[in-house]
């Protein structure tokens, strides 16, 4: 069987850990065949080549795929889709945002999320925020899914597959590229890193954010953040964890000030170990937490950053 | 403008989710059911358009089973003007597959030939974030998921987008399809006399038959379990002791 993998592109440069995590899921399905869509992507596509299990990497350079606009991108894919049993993606925005369209006009149902490969056909994905774990089957002709990066371990290096270009597809010209605000930040990325301290409501202000900050730089961690504190702006939505923002499943997650509703469990509860800092002892957090301090957050982060390293 | 918003009827985001002994889906009888959270988001934007003067007409479609009538109820008494609902299966664990639905939706759109759909980012019960980006195929339109603020002007939308960087925003030429994300705007609640005229407001009953749609599903559900448990852990007195628990775990 062969695998068409869509790699996540960022600015010409491939994003490793998101593509190799989506690899190791494609290689359990058959031989893959890298894709990079970019405005220029032939770094990407070296850097794909690199990765151990590719059999070949296509490289589509057009300006039409530089910001990652779904229409080109999907009919890009579609263009490439003959001859692959299955099509897949870490399940990233970018990809959410393509994935579904390459689908319905390849007339297939997407399949969101896969948290595990159980054979062509079969595949674990969450449901109701991971309160259930669903297995379906697919009857479709051509599989197309995201996978959830942070259940599946990254392919390491030492491949050297062939790159060859892809004719562009053209691009529809349904919408157009504005303007990118993307954060800039010294820290690991949220969803690659090992540790992750989060703030929630609690922290009460997007000054007093910086004790989360502190503590996640002193272990080298990323920032994280529930719903209620970006939606308070006491942090930007890229940090937003749960159903719908990231899902992370690092060694260490730090929960401070977070209350545990189930939207923001979904995104944190794979963690290995989970530590909740908050001053009400029945907040639900603790439920899922290794080891819970009922504490006033304004105390026991500054403690804890102090006292660590 | 016409806007046509797409509404799931969906197990209400505070109820706790019990997955059934036999393994067959998530129990849904006698289960508390409202609007899909983003859906609401999608109706308060249509209503706005409207309120500011760039819609004329906010028409809202449910597809699923007839008690999806009360959340188009609901979307009425918000402020919506019409209501479509498309009887597509009789138990109500039953879920029609985005691709099955953006089919529906698509006919619904050749026929009332609005100017924007917009729909939720994703239903909080299948959690596929998938129908949106598949109408926009089916139809041919453009794209622009995940907002969080949309701007219409003349023929296009300007729309902000969540994505995983922060913040993307993109032109779409009109008509296309919208998917709303939570910060897009905060729905507003449904008045008492506005809950009464809702019950007045057009409410037509359809069928996916009647469209021509086959609504049988392409992923076969072989089981639905439960997550593995996580293993009960303990409180700790003070920062000192959750530091060396943390050390002893290695995991500083
Ligand atoms: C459709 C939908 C999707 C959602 N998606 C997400 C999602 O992706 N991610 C997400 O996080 N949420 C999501 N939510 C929101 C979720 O339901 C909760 O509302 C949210 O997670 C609450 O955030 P919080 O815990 O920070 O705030 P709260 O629930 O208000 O909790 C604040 C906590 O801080 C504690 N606290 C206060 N002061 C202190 C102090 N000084 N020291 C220590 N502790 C203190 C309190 O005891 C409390 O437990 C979603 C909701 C819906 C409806
Ligand atoms: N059965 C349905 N009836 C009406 N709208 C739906 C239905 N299913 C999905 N939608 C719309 O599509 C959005 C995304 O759903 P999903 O792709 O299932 O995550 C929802 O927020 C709704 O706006």
């Amino acid at each position: 069987m062969a695998v068409l993998l869509i790699a996540e592109v960022a600015n010409g440069a491939l994003a490793v850990d998101a593509t190799a995590k989506a690899l190791t899921a494609a290689k359990a399905l058959g031989d893959v065949t890298v894709l990079c869509a970019g405005a220029s992507c032939g770094g990407a596509a070296e850097e794909a080549a690199k990765l151990d299990g590719v059999s070949k990497v296509l490289c589509a350079d057009d300006a039409a795929y530089g910001n990652g606009l779904a229409e080109p991108v999907a009919d890009l894919v579609v263009s490439l889709a003959g001859g692959f049993s299955h099509i897949v993606a870490p399940s990233t925005a970018f990809a959410k945002n393509v994935a579904p369209r390459v689908a319905a006009l390849l007339d297939v149902m997407v399949l969101s999320d896969v948290t595990a490969v159980v054979d062509a056909d079969t595949f674990e994905r969450p449901i109701y925020a991971g309160n259930a774990i669903q297995t379906v089957k697919s009857s479709d002709a051509t599989k197309v899914l995201t996978v959830r990066t942070s259940t599946f371990d990254a392919a390491g290096e030492g491949g050297s597959a062939a790159v060859e270009a892809a004719a562009a597809a053209g691009n529809p010209g349904l919408s157009e590229w504005v303007e990118d605000k993307v954060a800039e930040s010294d820290r690991p990325e949220l969803t690659s890193a090992g540790i992750v301290v989060s703030g929630g409501r609690g922290v009460g202000s997007e000054e007093s954010f910086e004790l989360i900050e502190k503590l996640a730089d002193k272990l080298g961690g990323a920032v994280g953040a529930s719903r209620a504190a970006v939606d308070s702006g006491y942090a930007p939505n890229d940090l937003q964890v749960g159903q719908t923002g990231k899902v992370v499943a690092p060694d260490l997650y730090i929960a401070a000030g977070i209350s545990g509703a189930i939207q923001h469990l979904a995104g944190m509860k794979d963690s290995k170990i989970i530590v909740a800092i908050n001053k009400d002892e029945e907040a639900p957090i603790f439920q899922v937490a290794d080891f819970g301090l009922v504490a006033d957050l304004f105390d026991a982060v500054p403690e804890l950053t102090e006292k660590l390293g | 403008m016409k806007v046509l918003v797409p509404v799931k009827r969906v197990i209400d985001y505070n109820v706790k989710v019990r997955v059934k002994a036999d393994g067959s889906g998530v129990d849904l009888a006698n289960v508390k059911m409202s609007m899909n959270p983003f859906d609401e988001i999608a109706v308060e934007e249509a209503i706005r358009l409207k309120e500011a003067g760039k819609a004329e007409e906010v028409v809202v479609v449910s597809i699923g089973v007839k008690q999806a009538q009360e959340t188009l109820r609901t979307a009425l008494a918000m402020g919506a003007d019409r209501a479509i609902l498309i009887n597509a299966a009789d138990d109500v664990h039953q879920d029609i597959e985005p691709l099955a639905v953006a089919k529906l939706l698509k006919a619904v759109v050749d026929e009332e030939q609005p100017q924007l759909v917009i729909a939720g980012k994703q239903s909080i019960d299948n959690d596929m974030n998938a129908t949106g980006q598949m109408l926009a195929a089916l139809l041919g339109w453009g794209q622009a998921t995940f907002a969080s603020e949309v701007e219409i002007d003349g023929g296009a939308a300007t729309v902000t987008r969540e994505v995983d960087g922060g913040l993307q925003t993109i032109k779409v030429n009109l008509p296309a399809i919208i998917t709303a994300d939570l910060r897009l705007n905060e729905p507003r609640y449904a008045s008492l006399p506005n809950i009464m005229k809702a019950k007045k407001k057009p409410l037509e009953e359809k069928t996916a038959a009647d469209y021509g749609v086959d609504v049988s599903p392409r992923l076969e559900i072989v089981k639905t379990g439960e997550p593995a448990e996580r293993a009960a852990g303990i409180k700790v007195g003070s920062v000192d002791e959750l530091i060396a628990k943390l050390k002893e775990a290695g995991a500083v």
